[in-house]
């Protein structure tokens, strides 16, 4: 365990705004597991929303203020594979700090991906007796590949379940469609409203026919969604991030 | 229409919709399933993707060795360099042989150039012969899939127009008969066309061969009754070296319908006795799309119409939502090439989400350049009122006093507005969807107090 390395927290500004729990579960986590965190305080958003919507050109203060505010960390972890992709993937190039830029991508992590390829956990103490069922949001999934995608010829492999299949009681549903999209996609939420819900009221019916009692994810933006959808039908779902889960099961 | 709006009109009939949405997800899951019998499929994917690098690298050493062999082999080779031209130079040889009635097997091609209209408007009458395409035509519609051209609708639809049609018995819904009442319509156009066009799917450098994959053998049977056969061919169907296709052929069909391979895979290489055979190469826009060096990889596509099964868009809101002659994630990259302004909305029409890509037999970044289009688009429309606000939104995150008070403000607002606000038609969010509920401190604060 890299004990010793300065960990700075990327907390999406969604989540700081909209979840401060997923903030304060990814942090006490991280403190459990023996690490050194800490928030930088400055820190305010990676840029997506407005790149995705086709302004990524307008990305460049923005993404400068991200590379100035973690370039002195040894590693950067956020609650959302979303995010750190929009990082490595979408940020523009900043003129004058393309090395700290470049350092930055190997530098930055998704806080599952963080455990079981940096901290490398493999043992984790807690109970959790709760049928989760896993959103695999996209950017993690197929962007980040933080789990074997249901399209390519690969062996399985999931962070995420590697990780809850530690917790002693949790049992992990397995879905009809194991990796579709929920239909979140950012202003595409907005835009294209009827189709978004859609996918969204599919994707919990997935989780619900098998009998899912929590669904859990790494992304609070698919999950804002999909807790919007199940909420506003009175569907009887939990909606938890992989941080609070594990954060809860191990305390 | 934008396709958000058509998007949402093909929802307003849920049942179908959800029909829809299953009928193309079987599809993709045969995909799945047969493609991980291979187990070189990467590899596969990999090659074709590099083969097709080579080919776009190259493409015009290609074509000019692909008209000298084909030539020597006794077709006669046309270039066109649009749409107008390819449909001129098909009705001229229509015209010298003085050809009324044509049969037409599948060609994505001949649909970008509006060949149809153009020739009827010239009295020429074209049957397609691939029934999903005979079904559509029947219809009067373009097809709402490029392997399945009449997905959209379902066998009630076709029992119903082959009644009107074809005069088959009202209410018998079954495939075998309706199939059966289409075969004896379509033996009389095939015995009276003397000219039969076709798509290409590879065309073979090294031989001036190309190769027609169908699973009905329409093809087959419009060419061989027919005294001429004109082939009618995108430029980027290249292919170098006939040994090639022991690449594509494998992933073709595995990842359009989940079949092992196309039941017909028709070589063409010279005329037989007494008969023509014509090639029509076409750019419409193809080398304008070949320099744009973030968007050129799109014309490595083979049409599988694997990213339209995959696409949990186009599931939902069918092809026509799109329109566009290609559908689907792979018409959203390839259309703005056309006409930016037209198919603007179509970039945005996904989530990125990039199952597209992780399909595609020959590795096109599909959602990769969806993203990049938006920026393209953005920058045609110039300023409005998005790009402003997207240039205040870069000063708020850029500034972290200005990113804490207005985020204050969002969810001071959100706390104390009446829902009949928050949920108002101005909140499209709140239509069909509960906001979070709003929590008593940020994240900040609560670092600020429990942790500095």
């Amino acid at each position: 365990m890299p004990l010793n390395k300065k960990i700075g927290l990327f907390i999406p500004c969604y989540v700081d705004q909209f979840y401060t729990k997923v903030g304060i579960a990814t942090l006490e986590l991280l403190e459990k597991l023996g690490c050194q965190v800490s928030y930088p305080i400055g820190q305010t958003c990676c840029g997506q929303p407005m790149a995705n919507a086709g302004y990524e050109r307008d990305t460049v203060g923005t993404a400068k203020h991200f590379v100035e505010t973690f370039r002195d960390y040894d590693y950067i972890v956020a609650p959302s594979g979303s995010c750190v992709l929009h990082i490595k993937d979408h940020a523009p190039a900043i003129p004058g700090l393309d090395k700290e830029q470049e350092s930055l991508h190997h530098k930055i992590f998704e806080l599952t991906e963080f455990l079981t390829d940096v901290l490398k956990v493999e043992n984790l103490k807690g109970s959790f007796p709760h049928k989760v069922g896993f959103h695999a949001s996209c950017h993690g999934h197929r962007g980040l590949r933080l789990g074997s995608c249901s399209e390519r010829n690969e062996p399985f492999f999931s962070k995420a379940k590697q990780l809850l299949d530690q917790i002693e009681g949790l049992e992990w549903v397995e879905l009809n469609r194991k990796d579709e999209c929920c239909g979140f996609g950012g202003t595409f939420a907005v835009t294209e409203e009827a189709l978004s819900v859609q996918m969204g009221k599919d994707r919990l019916q997935d989780h619900l026919s098998q009998g899912v009692e929590i669904l859990t994810g790494g992304d609070m933006s698919c999950i804002m969604h999909l807790e919007g959808i199940a909420k506003r039908n009175q569907q009887p779902l939990k909606f938890m991030h992989i941080a609070e889960i594990l954060n809860q099961a191990i305390s | 229409m934008s396709h958000p709006a058509k998007a949402s009109e093909f929802l307003q009939d849920a049942a179908k919709a959800k029909w829809h949405d299953e009928t193309l997800w079987f599809v993709r899951d045969k995909r799945d399933t047969i493609s991980k019998t291979i187990p070189e499929w990467e590899h596969l994917r990999d090659l074709a993707s590099k083969i097709k690098d080579n080919v776009l690298a190259n493409l015009d050493e290609y074509l000019v060795k692909f008209e000298e062999k084909a030539t020597a082999n006794g077709i006669q080779v046309h270039w066109a360099k649009d749409a107008e031209e390819h449909n001129q130079i098909v009705l001229g040889i229509l015209q010298r042989h003085q050809c009324k009635a044509i049969v037409k097997s599948k060609s994505i091609l001949t649909e970008e150039c509006h060949l149809n209209p153009y020739l009827e408007k010239n009295g020429i009458e074209v049957v397609d012969t691939d029934l999903g395409e005979r079904i559509v035509q029947f219809l009067n519609q373009p097809p709402s899939h490029i392997v399945l051209p009449a997905i959209h609708l379902k066998k009630r639809d076709i029992s119903e127009l082959f009644h009107e049609k074809l005069h088959t018995e009202k209410g018998n819904e079954d495939p075998a008969y309706l199939t059966h009442a289409a075969r004896l319509h379509l033996r009389e156009k095939f015995l009276g066309a003397k000219v039969a066009i076709t798509g290409v799917n590879f065309g073979v450098a090294e031989t001036g061969e190309f190769v027609v994959c169908t699973n009905e053998g329409n093809a087959d049977m419009g060419v061989h009754l027919a005294d001429v056969h004109i082939a009618c061919m995108g430029i980027e169907k290249i292919i170098p070296r006939r040994k090639d296709l022991g690449v594509f052929l494998r992933l073709l069909a595995r990842s359009a319908t989940g079949q092992p391979i196309t039941n017909y895979n028709s070589h063409f290489r010279s005329p037989a006795p007494g008969k023509e055979i014509h090639i029509v190469l076409v750019d419409n826009g193809r080398t304008d799309q070949l320099a744009r060096e973030k968007f050129k990889n799109s014309l490595k596509c083979i049409r599988c119409g694997a990213c339209m099964n995959t696409c949990p868009i186009y599931r939902r809101s069918g092809g026509y939502s799109y329109g566009s002659v290609v559908p689907g994630p792979i018409g959203s990259i390839l259309s703005p090439g056309l006409d930016v302004k037209k198919y603007s909305t179509l970039p945005f029409a996904s989530t990125l989400c990039g199952s597209c890509t992780d399909v595609c037999p020959v590795k096109i970044n599909i959602h990769e350049q969806l993203y990049e289009w938006r920026q393209e688009i953005t920058k045609a429309q110039g300023t409005n009122a998005k790009s402003i606000s997207m240039k205040i939104a870069n000063g708020i995150f850029a500034v972290p006093f200005a990113y804490q008070v207005t985020g204050a403000m969002m969810r001071g607002a959100l706390k104390f507005l009446p829902d009949s606000i928050t949920y108002s038609g101005l909140n499209i969010w709140g239509k069909q969807r509960d906001l979070p509920e709003t929590p008593k401190e940020t994240f900040k604060d609560w670092y600020k107090k429990n942790r500095s």
